[in-house]
């Protein structure tokens, strides 16, 4: 694998309403993890914990729906500094679990946390203005900003992830993708 | 858990109806009518008396708009929202029942003296805004109208005794308590000219059956409830059909919005139409006959029964017809208010007292139909046309109208002209000489057909009315320029979207998703990339959908897509092909 | 009565089909696959899902409920008929709440098979995400009505054992219900219940106390499924 345009191409990822069981698959792609570093670097990612975004980047990883205003300010920042994004696993797609929520006030939903959980000592609902609000229902990204492509699975397998970075790396769109290493589940 | 004393009223009902699956529409109605609502455990002892499984009563009960299990308010008022009431004021009517009452649409005031609902389409697109209170119809409702209603139904005063009826009326139809104007404004020599029963009959039985299919199929005669199929051949098709048993049945489910011919002709000339499935009886070797009624029709059963009674003394109907061998009878079964049932399998099926689901065709309704018998499934205009044949001639009949479509059609003009009403019409008339004949000025477009048909604007006015061009049940529904041609696409979306039967998955999800995709391009937040998604999922649902409804859906996107594609252009955004309907702002309002 | 045979031709190849037959059976006869759905072995034919439409002439007819006829021309593998089939599934992951990761049909599901077979990556609509209510009363069966398709198989195919109906069909649109008779509950035996979750294509039904006995990745469609 070489990239054409001479240097490493540029990669953010980021897990909104996710459980980072997307990030963990890209890990998983075993010793081809080496072959990853070389062409690849990342920028604003949990992967070398940078915060910001410091560059224009090649390629978006987001995993996870929005859930809350700051997911939505995240998936806004990526799709600025992103030239292609990428929508990766369940959550992000459809909404995933967090989606089971969708169709149930928000009310409601605080009331069941925060007050009626019997783990609590207090029931208090939290009411910082430093939290992020909460939405209405979860919103897969591609409700929210344009999303390129789709990669499902939760988590989507660690060979689906390989083969998509090397499509893109090649610049192939992902509706190219073998269907064999896509699964829902 | 349910009295005993209310079971055996329920019991008392199911008698009477002496324990005929067939009849579990009137069952559910009659008991709706008694306590206003269905609950579950009347449905469970309904099931039990009428030897039904459970599911079958509540799959039933829960398809028809009509039927509640929640308490309907002794004085239900369901309020017409086709588009043309809205054209004539609907908000208004609204905000003055609302604000009257003090409750939301969907909600019965605190004592459930009265329930608030609204309701597709009830056949008076000439006189709206119209309601509907415990089945009464009442036209031309004002803001104060809806006061003097309020008030009359806080004193329990009777639904009859707040009727107003026309002079006019009175005189003409004493079986008839309405305040539902005719309004026939255009007469012509099929129906609204001489008519004297029994001669067409007679006549009919000098011919002979076969002569008489022979005739009918001569004459060009062609369905006029839209479809278009021609009469001779399926009276033909289910004489050929082997069977111990033939039916006649008469489609009086005249749902499509806008139209409202067939209300006219039951009130009109119902004996004609009567004579007409006699007719037909005959020539098919049936010896009954049902007439379907929508329910929104059902202020007219009392002046329907008392005229079969009337025939059937006069031998026009029962026993040995005008002295002869031959025995036919007709009844008259209600919906309970779904437009699917205008579908003739879905109305089969509903008159076997089950949800109004369409049936998988073949087989077709002419070899196995009500009770899997044959049966002709005719529209009350096609058999009028029949006995006008039968009369007058095929020869005579092809004489009329234009060479491929033979004879009249009845329009039922509505909307922004000065002349709403009934007109009876040659075939091939041009879209603009009839604008001119109902008096519309200032015409931005024409719904042919209703939802269902075309919609055209001014640059078509010169096409024709005829099976070769625009083709039509006979709904013909006029917009001026003043009008905002989305939000009426957008009313006859929903009212697709909530009529649906939800049997097949194209259109029970794809007009879900039509009506949302119109809503994002209504919203501002639209692109030429939508516009094209909303064709080709207008095209998927057209494409797969299992009857004519989905068949159709989506036609009033299609139709203004092509006829009207500037308005589509100059709301949607072009210089984005994305653009994401989320607000920050609104989804995080409850937070 | 002797079996008579008529020549019809899908894709081109000509096939010899038994009267009466539809064009899904026929297909099926001689290993020619078109997909389906809501169709189900011995059961009649509902035209529910609509995704075996195939091509005669200009007309695009449901497979299963249209009768072979002699020389009937049919198209089954087109491009707009590929299209048209993974826009009717995409209709069914936005009408329900599909959540593939927490479902125990995940691997068993017709339809997720089909989404992989027709190459879903995401649905082309947007998600409506209804809400639908979990039914947990019954002793032996669990409906997740967000899984349901509204196929009729259980209408269809699960009878109580005296031969009753005790699924059906309630409300209308897009608010239309698979319903059990919910006033007999010992109507639905554990083995009546085993019967209903083998019949449903998705994880609408499932037998209780029986999850997850194969693990994710061995199941029926991760082994020979065509995803």
């Amino acid at each position: 694998m070489s990239t054409e345009m001479g240097r490493k191409w540029i990669v953010a990822t980021t897990s909104l309403a996710g459980c980072f069981g997307c990030h963990m698959s890209l890990l998983d792609i075993d010793e081809k993890i080496f072959e990853l570093v070389k062409i690849v670097e990342f920028n604003k990612s949990p992967f070398d914990d940078t915060k910001e975004f410091s560059m224009e980047c090649d390629i978006g990883l987001v995993e996870g729906g929005c859930c809350n205003s700051d997911n939505v300010r995240v998936l806004r920042l990526f799709r600025k500094h992103c030239k292609i994004l990428i929508s990766v696993g369940q959550c992000a797609i459809t909404g995933g679990l967090p989606a089971m929520r969708n169709g149930i006030p928000v009310k409601e939903l605080f009331q069941e946390s925060y007050c009626n959980n019997l783990t609590l000592a207090n029931s208090l609902i939290p009411n910082d203005e430093e939290l992020p609000l909460l939405l209405d229902r979860i919103y897969p990204c591609h409700e929210v900003v344009q999303v390129d492509g789709f990669l499902p699975g939760c988590p989507p397998r660690a060979d689906l992830l390989w083969e998509a970075l090397n499509l893109l790396i090649a610049g192939k769109s992902l509706g190219k993708i073998s269907m064999k290493n896509v699964k829902y589940d | 858990m349910i009295s005993p004393e209310m079971r055996l009223q329920i019991a008392e009902i199911v008698t009477q109806y002496h324990f005929e699956q067939t009849e579990l529409l009137a069952v559910l109605s009659a008991v709706q009518k008694k306590w206003r609502f269905i609950s579950a455990d009347m449905i469970a002892v309904i099931a039990e008396e009428m030897d039904l499984p459970v599911v079958h009563v509540e799959g039933t009960a829960s398809f028809y708009h009509f039927f509640s299990t929640q308490h309907a308010g002794k004085y239900t008022v369901y309020i017409n929202q086709s588009a043309t009431a809205e054209m004539a004021g609907l908000k208004e009517i609204i905000y003055a029942f609302e604000s009257e009452l003090g409750i939301t649409i969907g909600d019965n005031s605190s004592d459930n003296q009265i329930g608030l609902r609204t309701t597709s389409c009830i056949g008076m697109a000439d006189q709206e805004p119209a309601i509907l209170i415990n089945g009464t119809v009442f036209t031309s409702i004002t803001p104060s109208r809806v006061s003097e209603l309020v008030a009359g139904m806080k004193s329990n005063s009777l639904v009859r005794d707040l009727v107003r009826i026309p002079l006019e009326a009175q005189k003409c139809y004493p079986t008839l308590h309405t305040e539902v104007r005719n309004n026939i404004r255009l007469k012509g020599p099929v129906f609204f000219c001489d008519y004297i029963p029994g001669i067409a009959l007679k006549k009919a039985m000098e011919l002979g059956s076969l002569d008489v299919i022979e005739w009918i199929k001569k004459s060009g005669l062609r369905g006029r409830g839209g479809a278009g199929f021609p009469t001779g051949q399926k009276w033909a098709s289910c004489l050929a059909s082997e069977s111990d048993q033939r039916f006649v049945i008469c489609n009086g489910d005249e749902g499509e919005p806008g139209t409202f011919k067939d209300r006219v002709l039951l009130t009109e000339l119902p004996e004609m139409i009567f004579e007409g499935m006699t007719l037909a009886g005959y020539s098919v070797e049936a010896k009954e006959g049902i007439l379907y009624l929508r329910a929104e029709y059902s202020y007219l059963r009392e002046h329907l029964e008392v005229l079969l009674e009337s025939m059937r003394s006069r031998h026009l109907l029962g026993r040995r017809i005008l002295g002869t061998r031959f025995s036919f009878d007709i009844r008259i079964k209600e919906g309970a208010g779904a437009y699917i049932c205008g579908e003739e399998s879905a109305l089969i099926e509903s008159a076997e007292g089950k949800r109004g689901q369409p049936r998988n065709r073949p087989p077709f309704p002419v070899t196995s139909g009500y009770l899997r018998r044959p049966t002709v499934v005719n529209n009350p205009e096609t058999l009028g046309c029949a006995l006008r044949i039968i009369l007058n001639g095929p020869e005579w009949f092809r004489s009329l109208g234009t060479p491929a479509s033979a004879g009249v059609k009845l329009l039922s003009i509505a909307g922004d002209c000065r002349m709403p009403g009934i007109y009876e019409i040659e075939w091939g008339k041009t879209i603009r000489e009839i604008l001119d004949l109902c008096g519309a000025d200032r015409t931005l477009a024409v719904q042919i057909g209703g939802p269902s048909g075309t919609c055209i604007s001014e640059k078509e006015f010169d096409r024709r009315i005829c099976y070769s061009d625009l083709s039509t049940g006979g709904a013909f529904t006029v917009f001026s320029r003043d009008r905002d041609l989305l939000s009426i696409v957008h009313n006859y979306m929903k009212f697709f979207r909530d009529e649906s039967c939800g049997f097949c998955v194209p259109c029970r999800a794809g007009n879900v998703l039509l009506v949302k995709a119109l809503e994002k391009i209504m919203s501002g937040n639209g692109t030429l990339t939508d516009l094209d998604k909303i064709q080709e999922l207008g095209i998927m649902v057209k494409k797969t959908s299992r009857c004519g409804l989905g068949q159709t859906s989506p036609h009033p996107l299609l139709s203004t897509l092509n006829s009207f594609s500037e308005i589509y252009r100059d709301i949607v955004r072009k210089d984005v092909d994305y653009l994401s309907q989320f607000n920050l702002e609104s989804a995080v309002e409850d937070s | 009565m002797e079996q008579s045979y008529i020549q019809i031709t899908i894709d081109g190849r000509e096939i010899m089909a038994k009267e009466g037959q539809s064009i899904v059976e026929a297909a099926r006869d001689h290993g020619v696959v078109i997909p389906t759905l809501c169709d189900f072995k011995s059961l009649p034919p509902a035209g529910t899902c609509r995704v075996c439409m195939v091509q005669i002439g200009g007309r695009i007819v449901p497979g299963c409920t249209t009768p072979v006829s002699f020389g009937m021309v049919i198209l089954n593998d087109t491009d707009d008929l590929r299209n048209l089939r993974k826009g009717l599934i995409e209709m069914l992951f936005v009408e329900g709440n599909h959540m593939c990761p927490t479902c125990e049909k995940s691997g068993n599901c017709e339809l997720q098979n089909l989404a992989y077979q027709y190459g879903m990556l995401v649905p082309r609509f947007p998600f409506l995400f209804p809400h639908r209510k979990i039914e947990s009363h019954l002793p032996h069966l669990l409906i997740e009505h967000n899984r349901c398709i509204q196929c009729l198989r259980c209408v269809r195919g699960v009878k109580a054992k005296d031969g009753h109906e005790i699924f059906g069909f309630i409300q209308r649109g897009i608010n239309i219900r698979v319903t059990i008779d919910s006033t007999d509950p010992d109507a639905l035996t554990e083995e009546t219940a085993q019967k209903a979750m083998d019949i449903c294509p998705v994880g609408a039904l499932i037998k209780k106390k029986t999850g997850f006995k194969l693990p994710i990745g061995k199941r029926r469609y991760d082994v020979n499924g065509n995803g």
